[in-house]
């Protein structure tokens, strides 16, 4: 047994026995190293004769590379230990909440609202606004109901002078548009509308949606295939849809439209009072005399025009049971709408 | 309009079941509101006939009688009724009998004396809430006859809710006529013949008012027995019209009203002066009406006056003065036709709503006048008795209202259904309706019927055929339209947007109130006044608001009263402010916020929220209109801000916002805490959205040199930016500022402001030399302008 095989088996002896890198470094300069003992093995070299030096020299060679193997094997083993070890110091729960600011949430009515809008923009509608605080030939004189009509006593406007209102319906928008723009007009009205009226089932602030159009060739009938297209896709259900005949000043025929319940598909239950039935919005082809007040030949055009109460479709699409829970802001209930 | 079913197919018997006819009329624009059961369940109630009476040994108020029900013997029954008497017809309920709400009616003893049934109110029946007594039934009545078959208890009440222009409908006549139309089946009337004058009395009628009174007719009655009673049939149809019996004069004029759609008024004969006059009224005229009530009147009333006084409000109430009583043995009826264009709105003047009323101002059939008063003279006859005298008819042809052919196009029809009906279809629905029609070309002349008010245009005409038709009927088709782009403004923000930023940063949308509470709103801004509601909801919402932060707050308010910490609250929507005789709508877009940044969480501090935080979010918003140095901040004073933290919000040289913490003298009267923040921005400042410009990007490095100098405190950081930027060239790409330190090493009254310059140049990279000069250049102008000097 050389000295050799002797220093090479201590060295992995030692090798094996460091458990960290500068240990592990250590041994290294002990055997490798410029004073290492088999960097002296080859200083000695220089002692023995020209014959036995090959021979020598390459043995002490192998010696120097197998304790260097010995040596990388070890790094990389306590390398991956390290690693391993500072990957599960460093591992967290995963499951503990995000950090951040939450999103907030839109009011159900707004949610409401632009679901409206984005259903009849397919359509080509485009959304227009008007003033809340109205004069009464807007409100009511443009739109056929003269002064003394029954259908303001069924309005329950708010005055702030005999000329002046808040605006009992979107309808007036449509007359806005339609003083100032040429058919064809493809239009959605959205916004806040007022009666004064304040029980269970009245809030004296609403939200409703007035939409028409006017072109060369809308008949009752485009009236019925649009309505009843929105109605559906609003309520992602093949519901079945009425029209009835109603009456409102502004439009002629008139029309009142029912969905078969959405609570109980049509069964009867207590939100449909045990009809079947739901109002959900009033229509007609636009009355000749609001044309006239709008200077659009009712010979060449024709129109159709409907409005619906928002917090209704809101309700009905999102099971509220309450409709002054809109207007209380409780976050509670707000938060349900994100 | 309320009616009985049984009474409608008296004129009118369609073969469909009350469902199916209520159905039919919903959908023929009568919308059925509600089918109630005139009287509910029970069951062994039959026709008693009282034979004895006596008293009861232990019970003064008890009586003990023998009932005869068509068995072989008549039944033992103790009654407590006061009105209980031999020879009345009674119902009675028999052992076994089931009571409305399921009581079942057993052999008793009461106070000792076996009996062996009840003898029923109206109230037992079920058909009243209370009764003072048994009910009568008809002296015909057949003994042992199940009760619901006397009385026709197996009936509904219809209520119709009518639209404004079906006034034509609010009879039974009306109901009958439509019903027969839809269904094209005969419509019997019942025979109301001229009743033969049994006197000469009559009084004078004059009518001054030709306009509004094209027809009046009136009839005087003598030796009417004022206490007859009102029969129960006409009790019982008054009843399941949702009309009180009042005395039997009164209810034949109801009973008409609602047979017939004429509204009828009786005047007591002796209580009139003279003769009648329909007229105006005087300015200031006075009249105290049937419900005590006196009203002063205008010239724009048309009353009906004897030769003293305005006895009645002509078509709306009668007069308390001249109201029949039960002493009146001679009447007046009055059978009148006001036009409705001329009389709507009148009642209401004077918050007055009438079933008279009502009526009138949807319009009463000019040629219904003289029927309905036969009809009535014929009633009270067989009532009441008396002796009637000639018909008293005046007519001024200027009150009555014309029908006049009305033209019909049939391409027009087609073009605005959208639908193919056959020319002889449109023939038929129109004349079933009661018009005169010809057809030639294509056109229709069609005369309206003089019951309807809602007949004047082609269109009118169109509803009617496709009512007729069936809404149902009209198959639904797909609009066709162009498919013309719309512009789309890139410079023009989305408005949704908005909304979204705000959500995505925490805020919850609210919606509150436009009118607000005018002591709350004055806190926020004492030196507007509002725009008044005359007719609020109540006092708390009388004002339109002129900044949504009053409604925010209290939405605010409310949630921190339940438990919740934290509110974060956006809303947009207008505010009005008045200006001059004008009022600005505008609208806003206006945040509150309190509590900490962000809801509780692990492993960070919790930090209340403060001015920068929402000032954050506010250029965020701003940031969307394209942000960058078109809008400034500037310390400003707000009534509803403190003092030393708010600011008002810049768009050159316009006021389009405010940003602040509220006024801690705001704090107690609106019960907030102490840091609630706000902001309010003008929607229009928003829209102008940014249409993005490429610059070239520099090939050359950017260089930072960090700089410390000491201001007064009193100098804010946009006069320190603004100095540095206007101070060195164009090669400055940005100033920031990292640190804003007051205290240990700072002089009192000075404080030291951290500045990054960023410095770029597109030719070249800059050396240490030119960044020298452009720091040395800044702080030059720093310390000129601004007294500051640089902190070593």
């Amino acid at each position: 047994m050389s000295d050799l095989d002797q220093i090479v088996s201590a060295a992995q002896a030692a090798i094996s026995a460091s458990d960290d890198l500068a240990g592990l470094d250590a041994v290294r300069i002990t055997y490798l190293g410029k004073k290492g003992v088999l960097t002296d093995q080859l200083k000695s070299l220089g002692k023995l004769s020209a014959e036995e030096r090959p021979a020598a020299g390459q043995a002490i060679n192998v010696a120097k590379k197998s304790v260097q193997e010995a040596l990388n094997g070890r790094k990389q083993d306590l390398e991956t230990f390290a690693l391993a070890q500072k990957l599960s110091e460093e591992s967290i729960d995963v499951t503990l909440p995000g950090r951040g600011q939450p999103r907030g949430g839109q009011h159900p009515v707004t949610r409401t609202l632009r679901r409206i809008q984005r259903l009849f923009a397919q359509a080509g509608f485009e959304v227009v606004e008007g003033p809340e605080i109205e004069d009464d030939y807007h409100n009511f004189e443009a739109l056929n109901i003269s002064a003394h009509h029954p259908a303001r006593a069924m309005h329950d406007t708010f005055y702030f002078d005999e000329h002046t209102v808040l605006r009992t319906h979107t309808s007036p928008v449509q007359v806005r548009v339609m003083e100032s723009s040429e058919p064809p007009l493809r239009i959605i009205a959205p916004g806040r509308v007022y009666r004064c009226d304040s029980d269970l089932t009245h809030t004296p602030m609403f939200h409703q949606v007035e939409g028409f159009m006017v072109d060369e060739d809308v008949s009752f009938a485009s009236l019925k295939g649009i309505i009843h297209t929105f109605l559906q896709r609003f309520f992602e259900q093949d519901l079945q849809v009425r029209f009835r005949p109603s009456y409102f000043p502004f439009t002629e025929p008139s029309a009142e439209v029912d969905i078969q319940c959405v609570m109980c598909q049509g069964e009867g239950c207590r939100v449909c009072s045990s009809t079947g039935w739901l109002e959900v919005l009033g229509c007609g082809m636009i009355h000749p005399e609001v044309f006239r007040h709008v200077e659009i030949d009712s010979e060449r055009y024709t129109g159709f025009a409907f409005g619906m109460g928002v917090e209704r479709l809101a309700m009905l699409r999102y099971g509220v049971n309450d409709l002054r829970l809109f207007f209380d802001n409780d976050l509670r209930f707000l938060k349900q709408f994100r | 309009m309320k009616f009985s079913e049984q009474w409608l197919r008296e004129w009118v018997d369609p073969e469909l079941s009350t469902e199916a006819l209520a159905h039919q009329l919903t959908m023929a624009g009568l919308e059925v509101d509600a089918v109630e059961p005139v009287a509910p369940e029970f069951s062994g109630i039959v026709v008693g006939y009282v034979m004895t009476v006596g008293p009861h040994p232990d019970a003064d108020r008890l009586r003990v009688c023998s009932v005869d029900v068509g068995e072989d013997a008549p039944l033992t029954i103790v009654c407590g009724a006061p009105n209980v008497e031999i020879g009345m017809r009674v119902p009675t309920a028999l052992v076994g009998a089931k009571l409305p709400g399921g009581h079942k009616i057993t052999k008793s003893k009461l106070r000792g004396v076996a009996s062996f049934g009840m003898l029923c109110s109206t109230a037992e029946l079920g058909m009243a809430e209370q009764a003072d007594g048994l009910l009568p039934l008809p002296s015909d009545a057949e003994i042992g006859a199940n009760v619901r078959d006397v009385l026709g208890l197996d009936d509904v009440s219809i209520e119709l809710g009518l639209t404004p222009n079906r006034g034509d409908c609010l009879g039974i006549a009306g109901i009958a006529r439509e019903t027969g139309v839809l269904n094209r089946c005969a419509v019997t009337e019942p025979t109301i013949e001229a009743v033969m004058p049994a006197t000469d009395r009559v009084v004078d009628v004059t009518i001054d008012a030709a306009e509004d009174c094209g027809h009046y007719v009136g009839r005087v009655i003598s030796g009417v027995n004022p206490t007859a009673k009102t029969p129960l049939w006409m009790q019982e149809r008054l009843r399941r019209s949702g009309v009180r019996s009042i005395s039997a004069v009164v209810d034949i004029t109801h009973y008409v009203l609602l047979e017939l759609g004429q509204p009828m008024h009786a005047f007591d004969l002796d209580k009139l002066q003279g003769g009648i006059v329909v007229r105006r009224a005087q300015d200031k005229e006075k009249i105290i009406l049937l419900d005590d009530q006196e009203i002063t009147l205008s010239t724009s009333d048309v009353v009906i006056a004897d030769h003293q006084q305005a006895v009645a409000l002509a078509g709306i109430m009668g007069g308390a003065a001249t109201a029949v009583s039960d002493e009146t043995t001679s009447i007046l009826f009055e059978s009148a036709y006001f036009d409705p264009t001329r009389i709507a709105g009148r009642a209401r003047g004077h918050g007055l709503h009438t079933d008279s009323s009502h009526r009138f101002e949807r319009g009463v059939s000019p040629e219904l006048q003289v029927k309905a008063i036969e009809r009535a003279t014929a009633l009270l006859m067989q009532i009441t008795g008396g002796e009637p005298g000639p018909l008293i008819e005046v007519t001024q042809s200027k009150g009555l209202p014309a029908r006049n052919p009305i033209l019909l196009r049939a391409d027009r029809l087609r073009r605005l259904l959208g639908i193919e009906v056959a020319d002889s279809d449109v023939t038929d629905m129109l004349s079933r309706l009661g018009m005169t029609v010809e057809l030639s070309d294509g056109e229709w002349k069609a005369t309206p019927p003089a019951h309807r008010f809602d007949m004047a245009l082609e269109v009118d005409l169109i509803e009617e055929v496709a009512r007729i038709y069936g809404y149902d009927e009209i198959a639904p088709s797909d609009s066709a339209a162009s498919l013309i782009l719309r512009n789309e403004p890139e410079g023009v923000a989305e408005s949704d947007r908005v909304t979204d930023l705000l959500v995505d940063r925490g805020y919850q949308e609210a919606i509150t109130y436009s009118f607000v509470d005018p002591k709350t709103q004055k806190l926020f801004s004492p030196s507007l006044t509002p725009v008044a509601l005359s007719n609020p909801i109540s006092a708390d919402l009388s004002v339109m608001r002129t900044s949504l932060w009053v409604g925010l707050t209290q939405a605010l308010v409310y949630n921190l009263n339940r438990q919740q910490s934290r509110v974060f609250l956006f809303e947009t929507g207008l505010r009005f402010i008045p200006q001059g005789n004008d009022i600005k709508q505008e609208k806003m877009i206006s945040g509150i916020a309190t509590g900490v940044t962000i809801p509780e969480q692990w492993g960070t501090d919790p930090r209340a929220v403060d001015f920068y935080d929402l000032k954050a979010d506010v250029e965020a918003l701003l940031d969307l209109a394209g942000g960058g140095d078109q809008f400034r901040f500037e310390a400003a004073e707000h009534a509803a801000l403190h003092p030393g933290q708010s600011a008002r919000i810049m768009h050159g040289e316009r006021v389009i916002g405010w940003l602040g913490k509220l006024h801690p003298g705001l704090q107690k009267p609106l019960d907030t805490p102490a840091a609630v923040y706000l902001f309010e921005l003008e929607a229009a400042a928003l829209s102008t959205g940014n249409i993005p410009a490429f610059t070239p990007l520099s090939r050359f490095p950017t260089i930072r040199r960090d700089i410390a100098i000491s201001v007064d405190e009193a100098t804010d950081w946009q006069m320190v930016k603004d100095c540095v930027i206007s101070a060195v060239p164009a090669t400055l790409k940005e100033v920031i500022i990292f640190d804003d330190y007051r205290g240990k090493e700072v002089e009192t009254g000075r404080k030291s402001l951290a500045l990054g310059l960023i410095l770029q140049d597109y030719s070249r990279t800059l050396v240490d030399q030119d960044v020298d000069g452009i720091v040395s250049d800044a702080l030059a102008a720093l310390g000129k302008e601004l007294g500051a000097s640089l902190r070593e």
